[in-house]
């Protein structure tokens, strides 16, 4: 099979391309650069254009944070930044579809998509651990409920009398089908 | 160390048991944080709608603390230095950040390419622990944290990694002129803001919408604003018509993102079945609103896959849109002096006050809009340490 086009464009060519393209054939160009007007910048104040775009990735770089944990990078750069935040490693099946979403670029939705699957995967997966470590669950302070007892009382207990009588309800149409 | 852990969408409970942070890079520090506000972009991550948010994260962007511990690389910061965290983590020398664009730095978001290196903003923005906690990490340390000046209250201080320069960013991005009408569509923490600094560039009114009439009264005190509920509209970009001539604002800036109401169609798609990255119902009614010609500032914060927006509306009207995180770094000299000079007192805004053992409840209620909140102070119990 042919390889796809981006693999097989050399990489890091852009400014050399337009350092070439300055040097030779802009001068060829009838009217190239004409009415350039470094005033007209849309992006000032909130960028200061010093050239340093131009420099692409040829810039000082401070040492590299040793990778000692399963890091992901976009595929749309070349690899792990200088630094990198070393909260929650990827782990589990949770960890496994979030390796497959990094396989796509955050032009995709299956980028994105794939991760959201993940975090809902991370939640059943945390929900394991907690357990495994003899924590259980507490709505009371995970979901804040002793807020809405104090500041939202009425519609806090309407809503749980509500959730209540649904689960009742089901579990009452539940047992009604399996008697039958 | 006692830190928030982020459990699920909707489920964070205070953790006493979350490991010590560590100097992991040559120009690292460890703060310990005396002030954390919870943002309302956190209330993104808490309702489940940024992807990459793990379970086991600890959140917070907006923190101030006292240095404990510097790597080997550090030379400003020193052990013992009172210091605010601009939410953005930058390298300093990368060609963003050597044009001030710090929100954006090319060396602290391995994740996505997209987004900068943020504390506690899931792995979205980069995967590093946040600040509602005792303790945190602070990377590239000599770069954007910064030593609080004497005299200035913590409070404000710690308003200024994030809630000042953003409003004081969205009315920049605006490219107000003296004279412009300019509409703020929401009235949050960073609305206010917004509506507030629209005046410092020369507004002549600031119009702010929402649907929480406490909000609007506040917006009518704290940003001199002119404010009016969407739920009390049939159309509110016909309203804003009518009270602009017929003629559009000059400016329209949407300090809401992806958590709006008003639009049926946004909010099905947007929230109920996340088809799209959000709700972009306020985007919507500032493009409409705007005049011809006229300039739509984004500083609400949208997911990164998609919204539904009015492209045609945009491209017919000749509209100017600008949006960005904020620079924290460029702007915090000129925000200083405003808070020093007392042109603004952005401690104001802080209605609530936690101690860090209840953030699930200051979470909730800032959720929920509980007991009139604007915005959420989080205090650790080692804040005051020696």
């Amino acid at each position: 099979m042919q390889e796809v086009l981006e693999e097989r464009i050399d990489e890091f060519q852009d400014r050399k391309i337009a350092d070439r393209n300055m040097d030779d054939r802009t001068k060829d160009i009838p009217g190239w650069g004409m009415d350039a007007d470094p005033e007209n910048d849309p992006t000032y104040p909130m960028k200061h254009w010093t050239g340093a775009d131009h420099d692409r990735l040829n810039y000082e770089k401070a040492p590299q944070q040793p990778i000692d944990r399963e890091v992901f990078h976009s595929i749309e750069r070349p690899g792990v930044t200088r630094v990198f935040g070393t909260s929650t490693p990827p782990a589990g099946l949770s960890g496994a579809v979030r390796r497959y979403a990094y396989k796509y670029s955050e032009a995709t939705a299956t980028h994105w998509m794939t991760l959201i699957l993940a975090d809902r995967i991370d939640v059943i997966q945390g929900k394991i651990n907690d357990l495994k470590h003899g924590i259980l669950p507490n709505p009371w302070i995970e979901r804040g409920w002793r807020a809405e007892w104090k500041h939202n009382r009425t519609a806090f207990i309407g809503r749980m009398a509500t959730t209540a009588l649904l689960i009742t309800a089901g579990i009452m149409l539940l047992n009604r089908k399996n008697r039958k | 160390m006692l830190a928030m852990n982020f459990r699920g969408p909707f489920q964070i409970r205070p953790d006493r048991n979350r490991p010590m942070p560590e100097i992991m890079h040559p120009y690292d520090a460890i703060v310990r944080v005396t002030r954390s506000l919870i943002c309302g972009s956190d209330l993104h991550l808490y309702h489940g709608l940024v992807p990459d948010t793990r379970v086991g994260m600890t959140f917070g962007h907006e923190f101030t603390g006292v240095v404990e511990e510097i790597g080997s690389g550090v030379q400003k910061l020193k052990v013992g230095d009172r210091v605010l965290v601009p939410f953005n983590i930058a390298c300093g020398s990368c060609p963003f950040c050597k044009q001030e664009l710090y929100g954006n730095c090319h060396e602290a978001n391995s994740e996505a390419t997209a987004v900068g290196g943020f504390f506690g903003y899931a792995h979205t923005g980069g995967g590093y622990d946040g600040g509602q906690a005792e303790y945190v990490r602070v990377p590239y340390a000599d770069v954007s944290p910064t030593i609080i000046p004497a005299g200035m209250d913590e409070e404000n201080a710690v308003l200024l990694t994030d809630v000042v320069p953003t409003g004081y960013q969205a009315a920049e991005q605006g490219g107000i002129q003296k004279g412009d009408t300019v509409v703020v569509f929401g009235a949050g923490p960073i609305g206010l803001m917004t509506a507030r600094f629209a005046w410092f560039f020369g507004a002549a009114r600031v119009i702010v919408i929402d649907e929480l009439d406490y909000r609007l009264e506040f917006a009518r005190k704290f940003a001199f604003a002119e404010a009016y509920n969407f739920r009390e509209m049939k159309d509110p970009v016909v309203f804003l018509k009518k009270a602009t001539d017929y003629y559009g604002a000059d400016v329209c800036i949407d300090a809401v993102g992806c958590e709006a109401s008003g639009m049926a169609l946004q909010t099905i798609t947007g929230k109920g079945l996340l088809m799209q990255a959000g709700t972009a119902t306020a985007f919507h009614w500032a493009v409409n609103s705007v005049k011809k010609g006229g300039i739509v500032s984004i500083i609400g914060v949208y997911g990164p896959p998609w919204n539904l927006v009015p492209l045609g509306s945009i491209m017919n009207k000749g509209i100017t849109i600008r949006g960005n995180q904020a620079s924290v770094k460029r702007l915090l000299p000129k925000l200083i002096d405003h808070i020093m000079s007392g042109r603004i007192n952005p401690k104001e805004i802080i209605t609530h006050r936690f101690p860090l053992e209840e953030v699930s409840d200051a979470y909730r209620m800032f959720s929920k809009k509980l007991d009139n909140i604007i915005k959420p102070l989080l205090i650790p119990p080692r804040a005051y340490a020696a």
